[in-house]
């Protein structure tokens, strides 16, 4: 087991070397290098920055020289100091930017995550043991349209609704008067009543592919010999599928946990723009219109460190699972 | 595998899962028809057992005529601006005109706009002096079809109207422009980008996925590698950013081809997985070695015998491929990192709705929406009754 987790950490090395550099070439995608465009920025506002200062940062960044140094640069400082650069826009370090709106961000996609798998367990169970029924029919209906949808098209529909019929303005996690306020009760109460939008639609779109594996997978071992062996010795219907067959479906789950974590938070970014949630998407957002390029490559590095560190932990959690994927 | 098969002549009476006893019924019959059948004679036969697969396949069929002929179809050219219609909402089609008389084919009321006494907002209510009727091949806008003919005829319009009679059937926008025609001219781009992205990741695929399973070996673990790190990128912040790194300048042809590019070279590492898989099983089937043995050429060997066999499989993978394609492209264009106006799209007409006030002012900027959801779920469902139908062996 551990020579396993041991090779599968050696093979992530290297990806995550190509990952940081697909993350620097983005950022010298625009034209210019981010000093020029940071004095210019500073000097269109009418402040001066004086050239000792750009110097140094200059060589802090080691802009003067090529590529490849710059890029050792930077992921070295990114590696052994925790500095993302500099933000342009809002001229507060990377790393503060990112990790103010961390928060958020793991809360709500760790309550999705829960939310969908709270929900999608007993309707995959429902609809594989009640096959065809009218149950399952509609159930079926609402995984495809969950999965054909885009996300961005639910939040623009839920919040013309909730707007329209229940005077909502669902924008953001707070209504204004609560958005600078002291934590208090009533400042709870409006966050869960902006808290659920979100949480739906991403939930939704996670939701029907759920729905859709563990039917599936149930469907196929509710046919062995097993279940029927247990029936015929007067097991209980309730205990017979969630002792067993459940269990067992819930196998290729597990290896899609991993992957999901990832998967919500990319997810989120669409969503939190449309519903401007204080999130880590508008922040990304903003940085691409802004050509804010430090802020943007520091995020993908990040998202995408997460998704392999995401697959990576669904591997070991599948491996030590099922014991045959060791030895492969 | 026999009794499955003689299942299938009878699908149109039967349902999939019918009883065998009804087969019993005629079974010489439908026993020499299924042995003979062709091996697409027999992918048809199962495909028309899906019926939403069927009938997404008229829906299908209908969208990518609209794309074929927008300027013909579209009544009103979509790029014209009313400074005097902003935001008028769908107009009502009524089979009375102005004189309460009945009329066999309908028409639409003149507009006549009216200020809130309160909110000084400005709001178009029908103007039941005036009538106009509809009527068809009607002289509209001059347009060139397919670059190639000079007419003005278009399929429908108004009876005799002088030309800035105002004509919304689904409302305007912001600058008075007809969110009807609109739509219609947006099916031509979504549609072709999803289309053209998907060959262009399909000859991607091909290729690579190709190569990969057929000659295994160190090949295949390069390519596996490149498959599973592109697939392991956080896929929608690196749209954005790929979107967002477009040179402003750049006009709308050149967006456009270069949207294409981003959505195939994150897409097609799906198909190259598909094509990869088909080839390893392929490779060890009976027949391919038979052919090996008969001396057959590594070309035909592909050509003739593996490739016809998983063509079926990469063509339903590929019409999955497309809803994806052009969620991408509607999500990037939404957010303004996507096609830039004045191209017509879909997602560039949701820009509109980006604001809840504005969407709960117009509901019908949201129409595109229902668009691409209708053409997602056709593509979706004739994609699964494909995926069904590409091996009508199995079961």
């Amino acid at each position: 087991m551990l020579q396993y987790i041991g090779r599968r950490l050696l093979f992530m090395i290297p990806t995550l070397i190509v990952i940081s550099i697909v993350s620097f070439v983005l950022i010298q995608l625009p034209p210019g290098d981010f000093l020029t465009s940071y004095a210019s920025t500073l000097s269109q506002q009418g402040e001066g920055i004086d050239n000792a200062q750009l110097v140094a940062l200059k060589q802090h960044y080691g802009l003067d020289q090529p590529v490849t140094v710059q890029y050792w640069k930077w992921i070295s400082n990114i590696v052994f100091h925790g500095d993302f650069g500099q933000s342009l826009e809002w001229r507060q370090p990377v790393a503060d930017l990112i990790w103010q709106r961390m928060g958020i961000t793991l809360a709500l996609t760790i309550s999705t995550l829960i939310f969908t798998w709270l929900l999608a367990i007993p309707i995959g169970v429902y609809s594989a043991t009640h096959q065809y029924s009218k149950g399952d029919y509609f159930f079926t209906f609402l995984g495809f349209l969950g999965l054909s949808v885009p996300s961005f098209m639910i939040a623009l529909i839920l919040m013309w609704v909730a707007f329209r019929y229940l005077g909502q303005d669902v924008g953001g996690l707070f209504s204004p008067e609560y958005r600078n306020a002291p934590w208090s009760f009533p400042k709870v109460i409006n966050l869960l009543e902006h808290y659920w939008i979100p949480l739906v639609i991403a939930g939704l779109a996670g939701m029907a592919a759920l729905i859709r594996t563990v039917r599936a997978n149930l469907l196929d071992e509710l046919n062995k010999p097993y279940v029927t062996a247990g029936r015929a010795r007067g097991l209980s219907e309730r205990k017979l599928i969630w002792e067993y067959p459940v269990r067992v479906a819930m196998n290729p789950f597990v290896s899609s946990a991993g992957f999901e974590l990832p998967n919500l938070i990319s997810g989120f970014t669409v969503i939190g723009i449309v519903l401007s949630l204080p999130m880590h998407g508008p922040l990304l957002y903003r940085a691409l219109q802004s050509q804010d390029m430090y802020l943007a490559g520091a995020y993908i590095l990040l998202l995408s460190t997460l998704t392999v560190v995401g697959v990576l932990v669904s591997d070991i959690v599948l491996a030590w699972l099922d014991p045959r994927i060791r030895y492969t | 595998m026999s009794q499955e098969i003689t299942a299938l002549p009878q699908t149109d009476i039967l349902p999939p899962d019918a009883p065998a006893g009804h087969i019993a019924a005629t079974p010489a019959a439908t026993e020499t028809k299924v042995s003979v059948a062709s091996q697409w004679q027999l992918m048809r036969w199962r495909f028309k057992k899906h019926k939403l697969a069927v009938v997404s396949l008229y829906v299908i069929a209908l969208l990518v005529f609209v794309a074929l002929f927008v300027e013909f179809l579209a009544p009103v050219d979509p790029d014209k601006d009313a400074e005097l219609y902003k935001y008028v909402s769908p107009q009502g089609v009524s089979f009375f005109d102005q004189n309460h008389d009945f009329h066999l084919i309908p028409g639409v009321y003149g507009l006549k706009g009216s200020r809130n006494p309160e909110t000084l907002r400005l709001s178009y209510v029908p103007d039941k002096t005036e009538w106009h009727q509809f009527a068809f091949f009607v002289h509209g806008y001059p347009y060139k079809m397919w670059g190639v003919v000079q007419t003005d005829i278009h399929f429908f319009g108004l009876k005799n109207a002088p030309p800035d009679t105002p004509f919304f059937l689904l409302g305007s926008d912001r600058l008075g422009r007809d969110m009807f025609s609109r739509i219609i001219y947006g099916t031509r781009i979504s549609l072709t980008i999803g289309i053209v992205s998907v060959i262009a990741s399909l000859v991607l695929g091909i290729l690579l996925g190709g190569i990969s399973g057929y000659y295994g070996g160190p090949v295949d673990v390069v390519i596996q590698r490149v498959i599973e790190f592109v697939r392991s990128l956080p896929q929608i912040p690196l749209w954005l950013v790929l979107g967002a790194s477009l040179p402003a300048g750049w006009t709308s042809v050149q967006v456009f081809f270069a949207i294409t590019l981003v959505l195939a070279m994150i897409e097609w590492t799906g198909l190259a997985r598909a094509v990869r898989g088909r080839f390893l099983a392929l490779r060890e089937e009976d027949f391919v070695m038979a052919a090996r043995f008969s001396g057959a050429s590594e070309r035909r060997i592909i050509f003739r015998h593996m490739l016809p066999s998983f063509l079926s499989h990469i063509i339903a993978t590929l019409t999955l491929a497309i809803p994806r394609i052009i969620i991408f492209e509607t999500t990037l264009s939404f957010l303004g990192l996507g096609l830039r106006p004045p191209a017509v799209s879909w997602g560039v007409l949701l820009q509109e709705a980006q604001n809840v006030q504005t969407v709960a002012l117009s509901p019908w900027l949201l129409m595109p929406a229902f668009a691409v959801i209708v053409t997602i779920l056709a593509f979706n469902f004739m994609g699964d009754g494909l995926r069904d139908a590409a091996d009508p062996y199995g079961r």
